[in-house]
C-alpha cells in the first residue's frame, strides 16, 4: 500500500470513530454532566462470581438510566477489581475518591467490605451495597450492636442473621421440622452468623438442632460425616454456606440416603449448584434468597428481559441486588437534582424505593426492611417461592 | 563510640532521616496521593516481611513456609489487644505479646525441624502455618472467620521507624559472628559443622528473630489496614513474601526492600488493567527470573562504605 492509501484509510478511520463517539451520546440525559459512579467489585478471587454477576447488574443498571430520557444525568461506571483482598479494597476506595465518584457500589462479600467503609465514609462518599450481608456491617464498631452507622454507607439485601432466622421459622411453620441437623462451614462469618441465628430462631419455635458438623471452605469430600449423619434421625439438613461446598454435600447426601428436605442460605442461588448437585438431586431443598424468578412482579421482569437480552443469559440473584443497588444511587441523585453528596446521602435515607428485588426503607442501621423469600427447587429448578418473615 | 559515628553510619542516618523527611513532605503537600500513600504502607509492610524470610532463607539458607503464620500472630495479638485495651497502648501491649508468643511458638518449631534439611523443613513449616491459620479459625477471641475489623492506630512515621529498627537489626545481625556462622550453614553445613560451628543453635537463633520480626509486620498490618482475618494468612502469603525475597536476591536486604518498592508499585499500577492483571504480573516475574536467576541484586549490598572505598580509589589511582 503507498502512503497515499494509507493517509487516505486513516482519515476515514478516525472519520468513523467520531461518528461513533457521537452516536453513544445521543440516548443519553439532558445534561452533558458525567456523574461517575464506582463499581467496586471482586471480579476474581473466591468471590469472582459474585462480583462479575453484580457489575454485569450494574453496568445494565447505568446503561438503562443513560437511555431513559426523564433522567438529567449521564452516568458512568467506572470499574475496579478488588481481587477479593481486603487490602486492595482500600487502594480501590481512595482512587474512586480521587476519581471524584459520587457513591461507589460494592464490594461484593462483607471483609473487604469492611476495609472500604472507613475510608469510603471519611472521605463523604456514598456506598450502596449489594451484599454484604454480614451483622452489623453497616455499623463503625461490627461488635457493638449500639455503636454509630456509618452515615455514608448502605445496603439493599438483609442481614445474615434476618435470613438465618427466616429459614428457621420456614422449617417449623411450613415443612413441620422439628429435629434439625446442620452442616455448616467454619470458613466464613456468613456460614457461621446464619447459623447461629438459624439454632435460635429454632429453638425458639420449639425445635433442636441435634447435630452439628461443620466442614471447611474448599473441601470436596464429605462421605465421612454425611456416612455419621445417614445413620442419625433427623427432619431436614440445613447447610450454611456457599454453592460450591454446599453442592457436593447435596450430591453425596442423596447417594448415601439422607432424603429429608434439604435447606440453605442464599449462598446456594448460583447455577453451579445445579451443576455440582446434578438436578435429580435437587429436588425437595429450600434456599433462602432476596431474589427469584418464580412469579416476578412486571418490573422485575423487565429487568429479566433486559438482562437476558444484553448478555444472553438469566440473572442471578446478585445480579438483581447490585441492578437495585445502582438504581438506588442513581433515583437519588436524579430526585436530589444534584451531586452533592451530603444531599444525596440525605434524599437515600429517607427513600421510598421501589426494585426488583422489592420495595424498602432503610432502618436506623441503613438496612433495607424487607421479607425473605423461601424458594423450593424441583429437579433443579426453582418452582415456588413463599415470603416469609421470622418472629 | 567513635566506631558507631564513622562516616558510613553517618551517611545512613541522613539518608534515613533524608527519606523520612522526603516522603512526609511529599504527603502532606498532597504530592503523594492516598492511593500511593496505602501503597507506601503496604511497602513498608512487605518489607518487614521480606527481610526477616530473608534471613532465614537467604542468610541461613533454612527453606520456610510458615512465615504466615508468625504474621498472622503478630496481627491478631495486637488485634485483639486494639480492641480489648484501644489505642496505642493496646496496641504496643499487642506487639510484646506477640513478640512472646511468637518467640515460644518459633521454639517450638524450630528446635525439632531445624534438624530437618531442604524440603522437609519447607513442608514442617508450611504444616505450622496451616496450624495458626486453624488455630485462630476456631477460636472466639479471635472472631472467628469473620475476623476483627478494628480502628486505624498506626500512621507513617510508626511504620517507618518500626522499619528501620527492623533493617537495623537484620542487617547488624548478620555482620555480627552470629550471622557469619549462620552464612557458613547458608554455604556449606558439613563444613561449618566441622569447623566447630553449633549448626543448631545458629539456625534456631536466626528464626526465632525471624519470628520476632514477621510478628511486628503482621501487628503494623493490623493497626494500619482496618481488617484482619484467617483467610488473609493462608499458605500464599507465605509465598507472597517468599516471591519478595527469590525476586530481590537471597541473602541481599537491599535486595528484598527494592523489591518489595518495585512489586509493590507494579501491583498498584497493574490495578488498572484488571483482566490482564495477573498475566502481566506472572509474566515480569518470570522475565526477572529467566534474566537474573539470582534475583535483581543476587547476594550484593548497598553499602556507603564500599562507595567510599571506590571513590578513595579511584582517587589515589588519579593521582
Amino acid at each position: 500500500m503507498d502512503s497515499k492509501n494509507f493517509f487516505k484509510l486513516l482519515t476515514a478511520g478516525a472519520l468513523s470513530l467520531t461518528a461513533l463517539a457521537g452516536c453513544s451520546n445521543d440516548g443519553g440525559g439532558t445534561t452533558d454532566e458525567k456523574v461517575s459512579i464506582g463499581l467496586h467489585y471482586e471480579l476474581k478471587g473466591d468471590a469472582a462470581d459474585y462480583g462479575n454477576a453484580e457489575l454485569r447488574g450494574s453496568q445494565l443498571a447505568i446503561k438503562l438510566a443513560n437511555e431513559n430520557e426523564d433522567y438529567q444525568f449521564t452516568y458512568e461506571g467506572i470499574e475496579y477489581d478488588n481481587g477479593s483482598s481486603e487490602n486492595e479494597a482500600i487502594t480501590i476506595s481512595q482512587r474512586l475518591i480521587s476519581d471524584g465518584v459520587v457513591g461507589v457500589i460494592g464490594p461484593s462479600t462483607s471483609a473487604p467490605s469492611a476495609a472500604t467503609y472507613p475510608i469510603l465514609n471519611d472521605a463523604q462518599t456514598i456506598v450502596v451495597s449489594p451484599s454484604a450481608t454480614a451483622n452489623n456491617q453497616t455499623l463503625v464498631d461490627p461488635d457493638d450492636p449500639n455503636s454509630d452507622v456509618y452515615e455514608y454507607v448502605y445496603r439493599v439485601c438483609f442481614e445474615d442473621s434476618y435470613q438465618g432466622a427466616a429459614m428457621a421459622q420456614f422449617a417449623v411453620d411450613t415443612l413441620g421440622v422439628q429435629k434439625v441437623a446442620v452442616y455448616g462451614s467454619v470458613s466464613s462469618d456468613y456460614a457461621k452468623g446464619l447459623n447461629t441465628a438459624f439454632t435460635e430462631q429454632l429453638e425458639k419455635l420449639g425445635g433442636q438442632v441435634v447435630a452439628n458438623e461443620s466442614y471447611q471452605d474448599g473441601d470436596t469430600d464429605f462421605s465421612a460425616v454425611l456416612t455419621s449423619l445417614a445413620s442419625q434421625e433427623f427432619d431436614a439438613l440445613y447447610i450454611p454456606g456457599y454453592y460450591n461446598e454446599a453442592g457436593l454435600i447435596i450430591q453425596q447426601a442423596r447417594e448415601l440416603g439422607i432424603d429429608c428436605p434439604i435447606i440453605g442460605p442464599d449462598g446456594f442461588d448460583a447455577n453451579t449448584l445445579v451443576e455440582l448437585a446434578g438436578a435429580d438431586n435437587l429436588n425437595d431443598v429450600y434456599f433462602t434468597t432476596a431474589y427469584t424468578t418464580v412469579d416476578a412482579s412486571e418490573k422485575l421482569q423487565a429487568f429479566i428481559d433486559a438482562y437476558t437480552e444484553e448478555y444472553g443469559e438469566a440473572p442471578a440473584m446478585f445480579a438483581a441486588l447490585a441492578f437495585d443497588a445502582t438504581n438506588l444511587l442513581i433515583e437519588a441523585i436524579e430526585k436530589a437534582g444534584t451531586t452533592d453528596k451530603a444531599t444525596v446521602n440525605e434524599t437515600i435515607a429517607n427513600m421510598e424505593f421501589s426494585g426488583v428485588t422489592g420495595d424498602f426503607t432503610f432502618d436506623e442501621t441503613h438496612t433495607p426492611n424487607k421479607s425473605v423469600l423461601v424458594v423450593e427447587l424441583v429437579d433443579g429448578v426453582q418452582e415456588t417461592a413463599v415470603s416469609v418473615t421470622p418472629e | 563510640m567513635k566506631k558507631m559515628l564513622n562516616k558510613a553510619n553517618l551517611y545512613w542516618l541522613l539518608f534515613c532521616v533524608g527519606g523520612y523527611a522526603l516522603l512526609m513532605g511529599l504527603m502532606s503537600a498532597g504530592i503523594i496521593d492516598a492511593v500511593n500513600q496505602t501503597v507506601i504502607q503496604t511497602i513498608i509492610v512487605n518489607i518487614i516481611l521480606a527481610i526477616s524470610l530473608n534471613l532465614i532463607i537467604g542468610i541461613t539458607g533454612q527453606f520456610s513456609l510458615g512465615h504466615a503464620g508468625f504474621m498472622c500472630v503478630g496481627a491478631y495479638s495486637a488485634g485483639v489487644m486494639l480492641k480489648q485495651i484501644g489505642g496505642l497502648n493496646g496496641f504496643f501491649i499487642g506487639i510484646l505479646i506477640g513478640m512472646v508468643i511468637n518467640a515460644v511458638l518459633a521454639l517450638i518449631v524450630a528446635i525439632p525441624t531445624l534438624r530437618l534439611k531442604g524440603d522437609y523443613l519447607a513442608i514442617a513449616t508450611l504444616g505450622f502455618g496451616e496450624i495458626i491459620r486453624i488455630i485462630v479459625l476456631n477460636m472466639d477471641i479471635t472472631n472467628g472467620a469473620a475476623g476483627l475489623v478494628l480502628p486505624r492506630v498506626v500512621d507513617f512515621t510508626i511504620l517507618f521507624v518500626f522499619m528501620v529498627v527492623a533493617l537495623l537489626i537484620v542487617v547488624n545481625f548478620t555482620r555480627s559472628a552470629a550471622g557469619r556462622a549462620c552464612i557458613s550453614i547458608r554455604e556449606d553445613e558439613i563444613a561449618s559443622e566441622a569447623m566447630g560451628i553449633n549448626t543448631t543453635k545458629y539456625k534456631v537463633i536466626a528464626f526465632v528473630i525471624g519470628a520476632l520480626i514477621a510478628s511486628w509486620a503482621g501487628a503494623l498490618y493490623a493497626g494500619n489496614f482496618y481488617v484482619i482475618n484467617p483467610g488473609m494468612f493462608t499458605y500464599s502469603k507465605s509465598i507472597d513474601i517468599l516471591v519478595i525475597v527469590v525476586f530481590g536476591g537471597m541473602g541481599s536486604m537491599t535486595g528484598s526492600v527494592i523489591s518489595a518498592v518495585v512489586l509493590g508499585f507494579i501491583n498498584s499500577f497493574l490495578q488498572s488493567f484488571s483482566n490482564m492483571r495477573m498475566i502481566i504480573y506472572g509474566l515480569a516475574l518470570v522475565m526477572i527470573m529467566v534474566f537474573r536467576p539470582s534475583g535483581l541484586l543476587g547476594t550484593r549490598e548497598f553499602k556507603f562504605s564500599s562507595l567510599f572505598k571506590r571513590f578513595t580509589k579511584k582517587k589515589e589511582a588519579s593521582q
